[in-house]
């Protein structure tokens, strides 16, 4: 039942990672809208939870004691769309329909309409709570399962994030990991210009979490995060992953204005050449 | 119709603040994270003292937004309509329409036609939950030239607002001599007719100048369109005065047929002068993704709908 139960190796995970980025492209070239530089930079880090750490089933999504990820920087959905694609939760046609009229695809995660999806999201800086009220609901039924949480690091900024980190230290959620992709950049231009987050790692440490720092593209270290996220006793955990914005497309890398902005199909194609 | 020009509601709006910057002094203007989808990043470059960007949190945006008009400053807080108003209604009603602050809360991306990013990002409650709060006034601009008018009215105007823009680029109805004829609390007749009255605001206003001639080229009816940019104060005196001329109203917004323009008309027509009355606007539905266009079709929104609207409205209730 659980995926977990057959691991790929990382060579395996690499090369499901540049199929991601291939995916994740060419839905966003059909769709010509969306966001490729925060969905390209967490490819390795929930490929890492779908085909390794997480407990799930494709067969069966609302299996009552599978692990739970909540994307709460809903605009990162392609990404999303494109693992559960691969790993069967819907066909890999679906992809194409992303952000057109009646599909199951939505611009932003809608739980609704998307097998696999576990929670509606899009407004940033709330999914840290909701994944507090999960671990809390898994600790009252004596489940086992875990909550995984996919913020922003501009999402740092809301006010929320930081009432969800007392709560969760307060009923001590050591089933609850969050996982920050540190990728430098947010709407308007750098974290660090448009609202300072550092000393970040020290803001986590101070609302009592686990806090553990990857390099957002080294499998290794971030499977080595995972596991000791699980050890964890007490305390929840965040994940700071060190990542780029548009990893994996040079024009992309460090350039905010790939944040929301989709290249044409043309250009799509020579990049896609290029990842292979 | 001549094919209309097409102009931004977000340029207008952004040039206007940088227009009325130099004038005012006191004007500020605060961010969050979406200032150059928005435009206010003009106001930024030119005033960058006055200027400030706090990151993607909208709460503290607009309570920001209320320390500085606490400290006489004429403050103008904006981002997407989903995130302020959406995100900060306890703000917006404790720290700024309560003390009623010179806070003007300006929103773009509001309703439908934010387009592909789908429901998450399409504001259609904001009329209403902004219309309930004591002290607040509601202006929704139907066009650029429009769009910098009412900035320099709720600029010039002490007080509450909120002002709801669009995202896409929208027909222009106004010259520079009409808009002149907008007021706070007033309402436009863009249209005269005798068989029924469309009162129409934001992205709608359009869609019911054609609908108005639709139903003159297919039915012979004559049907007049008011724009209702003053949601709050609303123009009471037109509702009244277009019931008792034409007898049948249609309201039609980009927004749920509850609380918005189709509620503040119904509320004056039912205590007043109870009227035939049909609302155009969403059924208290989420919205999807999709082009602009295939969504005001789907959920109801073009001169199609709003003519059929006008003539559903008279053939159930026959004079
Ligand atoms: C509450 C909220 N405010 C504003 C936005 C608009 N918005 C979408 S993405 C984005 C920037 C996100 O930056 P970050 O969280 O760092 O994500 P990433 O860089 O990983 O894409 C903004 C401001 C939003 N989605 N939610």
């Amino acid at each position: 039942m659980a995926i977990s139960e057959t691991k790929p190796s990382i060579e395996e995970l690499k090369e499901i990672s540049r199929n991601t980025r291939k995916l994740i492209l060419e839905s966003l070239a059909e769709a010509k809208s969306g966001h490729p530089g925060g969905s390209l930079s967490a490819v390795e880090l929930v490929v890492a939870l779908y085909y390794s750490v997480m407990n799930h089933d494709p067969k069966n999504p609302s299996w009552p004691d599978r692990d739970r990820f909540i994307l709460s920087k809903g605009h990162a959905a392609p990404l999303l769309y494109a693992v559960l694609a691969q790993l069967g939760y819907f066909p890999i046609e679906q992809l194409k329909t992303l952000r057109k009229i009646n599909s199951m695809l939505q611009g932003h995660p809608d739980s609704r309409k998307t097998p696999g999806v576990e929670m509606c999201a899009g407004s940033e800086g709330i999914g840290l709570s909701v994944g507090v009220g999960e671990a809390l609901a898994a600790k009252i039924d004596r489940k086992n399962y875990r909550v995984y949480v996919m913020m922003g690091d501009g999402e740092m900024q809301e006010g929320q994030i930081w009432e969800a980190a007392m709560c969760a230290s307060k009923y001590r959620l050591d089933n609850l990991t969050g996982i920050v992709d540190r990728n430098g950049i947010q709407q308007d231009g750098l974290t660090e210009q448009i609202m300072p987050i550092e000393p970040l790692s020290s803001k986590w440490k101070a609302f009592n979490w686990n806090v553990i720092e990857v390099d957002g593209y080294d499998f290794e270290q971030i499977l080595s995060a995972f596991a000791r996220s699980k050890e964890s006793r007490n305390r929840p955990t965040v994940i700071i992953a060190h990542t780029t914005k548009g990893k994996g497309v040079e024009f992309m890398e460090w350039s905010p204005e790939y944040h929301g902005k989709v290249p044409d199909k043309k250009t799509v194609e020579t990049i896609i050449k290029d990842l292979e | 119709m001549a094919k209309p020009t097409l102009l931004s509601m977000r340029d207008a709006y952004g040039e206007a603040l940088a227009r009325l910057g130099e004038e005012n002094e006191k004007i500020v203007v605060v961010g969050a994270d979406t200032t150059a989808s928005i435009k206010t990043s003009i106001f930024g470059a030119k005033f960058p003292e006055r200027f400030f960007n706090v990151g993607i949190a909208e709460q503290n945006l607009v309570s920001v937004a209320a320390g500085l008009a606490l400290a006489g400053k004429v403050a103008f807080a904006s981002t997407y309509a989903v995130f302020a108003p959406g995100k900060c209604v306890d703000q917006i009603r404790n720290a700024i329409a309560y003390p009623n602050l010179d806070v003007k809360i300006v929103a773009s991306h509001a309703g439908l036609s934010v387009g592909p990013d789908g429901a998450s990002h399409q504001e259609l409650e904001d009329i209403a939950t902004m219309r309930v709060i004591p002290n607040m006034r509601v202006v929704v601009p139907a066009d650029a030239p429009s769009t910098s008018k009412l900035t320099e009215i709720i600029a010039n105007h002490q007080g509450t607002f909120y002002m709801r823009i669009a995202r896409p680029n929208c027909p222009t109805i106004y010259d520079e001599g009409l808009a002149e004829s907008i007021r706070l609390g007033r309402s436009v007749e863009l249209s005269e007719g005798e068989d029924a009255t469309i009162f129409a605001c934001g992205l709608l206003v359009y869609e019911a100048l054609r609908a108005s001639q639709l139903l003159k080229s297919e039915h012979n009816l004559s049907v007049g369109v008011v724009d209702m940019s003053s949601i709050k104060p609303l123009d009471s005196d037109m509702v009244l005065k277009r019931a008792q001329k034409t007898g049948y109203i249609v309201t039609a917004e980009e927004h749920n047929i509850l609380g918005g323009l189709g509620g503040a008309i119904s509320e004056v027509l039912s205590e007043k002068r109870p009227t035939p009355i049909f609302r155009v606007g969403t059924q208290d539905t989420f919205g999807e993704s999709g082009e602009h266009q295939e969504l005001m079709e789907k959920y109801g929104l073009t001169a199609r709908n709003i003519a059929n609207a006008v003539l559903n409205v008279r053939t159930s209730h026959p004079a």
